[in-house]
């Protein structure tokens, strides 16, 4: 069975992100990025199915820059068999990545696509149910469990109610909540065996993908700075202010 | 508590534009070091640091290890720590692939060195002597021993330990007493040995001690003095682990630093040990290893430096206290106020420029090991003679200067245990100490590297320096212009020393070698000033060619600038003490000592 890990480069989570002055969008000339930690589960997910002997192949893939092959020489060391960038410079949007995914997928006719349920950067939460819309296939988003077994996964998911485990037919895409698994540590015999694994460059065109953005960017800007708050004296000050004043109790 | 983040871009920098990765990635056998193959390393370097082993760095010194009936208990975490170091494969960094190693050059291995020690000083001196131990087999050892040792401290799997000193030689390894009696196949080793690091721990199954011992009809002194594997565990033919060996650890010492590192009192009786090369030859064999060992611990200056300014960086911007000068107001942070912004700049220079010149080192400690051309080899190792006793003594004490600072810019909070300042100090006062005192490589630097060869390689150096100056004129930046001058005038005075040196230490020692130390840290400034003038330098070219991260490289030009304001400034102060100083360094007797 062949996996696909789709894997986005996003600002490193220890960045303090910076909008940029014009208001265009947040500032990444010369800022660290890393592999989205929700597609770095993600990838550990699949690895740990190839080691249980369940997967057989696991195959990364990564939209845009030409820089994003770090990424996925990232992926290479952490264990992927081989990686796919679909190099763009255009600003690729979730439904456009969906698209080109779709794309790879037809070519790789992978049983499981596993990626972040969203990527830390836009927080979109979109790009695992488009795919899986476009395939027509099912999906198990949020996934904080995933047995895999008689052409079927069995995954738990994380709602706000609770866990809500379901079973879906493969192929499917299930997409990766925080808790699903720990991801290892990278070792330096096998960062030094990713130079070595094969890393194949494709293009939108040749997949016959219009990735032309549908939405447009009006304005970023930082949050607003929190307000200080007020101490109470008491529990009974701070009942009192949730009744009366929040009206939340 | 404060959060170690390897300094990444800073490392790169030197890496690729002052220590010349990809010159180094040209020698045979180091074709894998290419630049993104370093970025990569150092990246998952620079996680496994922060978090795994810089977690348990205070805990570690809180903690100790400890010593119960012949068994060491490492502190909380540190034996999961070690094994997760296994799994990752890092020790085996720069072991050649024979032995089931990466074969990286000694550039690549540096900064991921620096990083262990930066998080955790403690936990990296057990695989820095590994790897000592290591180097050493793979010198001089026999083929069966290097079967029977190599892979498995390689892996790190087994550990391995240094056993020279005991307790009437220290410094003078001449006085050592442990007997080696020949047994057929082995030796019977028996004697103690002390400060021995990581001599007995629960990270392994079995250590692998190098002792060093005297055959009973050795000569006297150092010609007698012979290199012996004496492992923890005996190793049956088949690889398994066989009988314990008769090495134990009797106790382990209480120390000022590095509390989760155990240092072990050795008792070998009738040990079974076997030799390494010839017997009366190891002292020889240990000066071999002593440039790689002398570099570790120089580094180790570096690491604590770059933790202890973290450290006070992070204090520094979160403490509130006093007004601005200029603007008045309300109290604010004391990273604006000037002489707390001096400490930090002293800190931030000086660890930049030890980085540099270490890293600088190990690049020619490859190139002296691998280049293909005998002429090269040769000329580079002169150089990493000259430069190691600078690296191992300048470093050092620099280190614990820059952990003192780190103390005083916490204030009061310093002076108390839980900001974690106070342990980059106590942990950074061993530096200078083992290996060889800061004393031993000032006179090594003085006697070997300098007079003895007439100052060839000093001179050769001072030429380089008188070189660079012709590049740094051509410079519009007035801050280089400024450190020109400053550099200017660091390499008159070691130049004016190496005359002093070279006119006095055949005629008496004692003269040239009274102003050892300080001609050490003069050697270390100027050498240090000359790896942030060439830094300055590139960084006035990238800024001019627009290549990206500006705020980088405007802020290596100023520090270079400080580093000549404040440290190197300190090079003709230097040169008076060694040029005139002498004479009453050995004037009184030593019952005037005696006499107030």
């Amino acid at each position: 069975m062949k996996v696909l890990v789709p894997v986005k480069r996003v600002v490193d989570y220890n960045v303090k992100v910076r909008v940029k002055a014009d208001g265009t969008g947040v500032e990444t000339a010369n800022v660290k990025m890393s592999m989205n930690p929700f597609d770095e589960i993600a990838l550990e997910e699949a690895i740990r199915l190839r080691e249980a002997g369940v997967a057989s192949e696991v195959v990364a893939v990564s939209c845009g820059v030409q820089a994003c092959q770090e990424t996925l020489r990232t992926a290479l060391a952490i264990g992927a068999d081989r990686a796919i960038l679909v190099e763009s410079d255009a600003e690729l949007q979730p439904l456009a990545v969906a698209k080109l995914l779709k794309a790879v997928c037809a070519k790789e006719s992978p049983q499981l696509v596993i990626l972040g349920k969203q990527a830390i950067d836009d927080d979109a939460n979109q790009t695992g149910q488009m795919l899986a819309a476009l395939l027509g296939w099912p999906q198990a988003t949020f996934a904080s469990k995933v047995k895999v077994g008689d052409g079927r996964a069995q995954v738990t998911r994380e709602v706000d109610g609770g866990l809500d485990t379901i079973s879906v037919r493969l192929p499917a895409v299930i997409t990766t909540d925080l808790r699903l698994n720990e991801p290892r540590y990278v070792t330096l015999p096998n960062i030094m065996k990713a130079k070595k694994k094969p890393l194949e460059t494709l293009k939108p065109d040749a997949l016959g993908v219009d990735v032309a953005p549908r939405l447009r960017t009006l304005k970023v800007t930082e949050p607003p700075k929190r307000q200080a708050g007020v101490k109470v004296p008491d529990a009974k000050a701070l009942v009192d202010k949730l009744r009366n004043e929040a009206k939340v109790i | 508590m404060s959060v170690y983040t390897a300094p990444l871009r800073d490392m790169r920098f030197v890496l690729n534009e002052l220590a010349g990765l990809a010159q180094i990635a040209t020698l045979p056998g180091y074709e894998e070091a290419t630049p993104d193959t370093a970025d990569a390393i150092l990246e998952e370097a620079s996680k496994f640091a922060s978090e795994v082993l810089d977690p348990l760095n205070y805990s570690g010194d809180q903690e100790g290890s400890s010593w119960h009936q012949g068994e060491v208990t490492t502190p909380k975490g540190f034996r999961q720590a070690y094994g997760k170091y296994v799994a990752g494969g890092w020790g085996a960094l720069p072991v050649a692939a024979q032995w089931g190693g990466q074969g990286l050059p000694r550039l690549i291995a540096t900064p991921v060195e620096e990083m262990w020690c930066s998080a955790n000083m403690s936990f990296s001196l057990c695989p820095m002597l590994t790897q000592g131990a290591l180097h050493a087999l793979e010198l001089r050892g026999s083929a069966e021993l290097q079967k029977t040792f190599l892979p498995k401290m390689a892996s790190g799997e087994w550990t391995g330990t240094m056993n020279l000193t005991e307790p009437q030689a220290g410094s003078d390894l001449a006085l050592l007493r442990t007997r080696a009696e020949r047994k057929a196949e082995h030796y019977l080793i028996s004697g103690q040995k002390i400060f021995i690091t990581f001599g007995e721990h629960d990270y392994t199954e079995n250590i692998v001690h190098l002792v060093l011992a005297r055959t009973p009809d050795a000569p006297e002194g150092v010609k007698g003095i012979s290199l012996f594997v004496v492992p923890k565990f005996l190793v049956n033919a088949d690889g398994s682990l066989g009988a314990r060996n008769s090495a134990h650890c009797v106790s382990i010492e209480h120390k000022l630093g590095i509390h989760a590192s155990p240092t072990a009192v050795m008792a070998f009786d009738h040990a079974i040990g076997y030799l390494v090369g010839e017997e009366n030859r190891g002292l020889e064999y240990m000066f071999i290893m002593m440039n790689a060992a002398r570099f570790a611990v120089g580094l180790e200056g570096v690491s604590i430096a770059e933790r202890a300014f973290q450290r006070a960086l992070a204090y520094a911007r979160d403490r509130v206290q006093g007004r601005d000068l200029a603007a008045g107001g309300k109290a604010v942070p004391i990273i604006r106020h000037p002489d707390v912004r001096r400490m930090l700049m002293l800190m931030k220079s000086q660890t930049e420029a030890m980085r540099a010149l270490a890293y600088v080192a190990a690049a020619a400690l490859d190139t002296a090991h691998g280049h293909p051309d005998k002429t090269v080899r040769q000329h580079t190792q002169a150089f990493v003679d000259l430069l190691i006793p600078v690296v191992k003594g300048w470093c050092t004490e620099t280190g614990i200067e820059v952990a003192s600072l780190g103390v005083q810019v916490h204030g009061g909070m310093g002076f108390i245990e839980e900001t974690g300042a106070a342990q980059h100090y106590r942990d950074a006062r061993i530096t200078t100490i083992y290996e060889g005192t800061t004393g031993i490589q000032a006179n090594d630097l003085v006697g070997r590297k300098i007079a003895r060869e007439a100052g060839a390689t000093a001179k050769a150096l001072l030429d380089e320096l008188r070189k660079l100056d012709t590049e740094l004129a051509k410079s519009r930046n007035a801050d280089i212009q400024a450190l020109r001058a400053s550099l200017a005038s660091g390499v008159k005075a070691v130049s004016d020393c190496v005359d002093f040196i070279l006119a006095h230490a055949g005629k008496d020692p004692r003269v040239a070698f009274a102003g050892a130390v300080p001609f050490l840290k003069l050697m270390g400034i100027v050498c240090g000033g000359w790896q942030m003038a060439r830094a300055a330098l590139i960084s006035e070219r990238k800024l001019a060619a627009n290549d990206g991260d500006a705020a980088f490289y405007s802020a290596k030009i100023v520090t270079a600038r400080f580093f000549g304001d404040h440290v190197l400034s300190q090079a003709a102060g230097l040169r008076d003490t060694v040029v005139n100083g002498s004479g009453a360094v050995m004037a009184l007797s030593e019952e005037q000592f005696l006499a107030a």
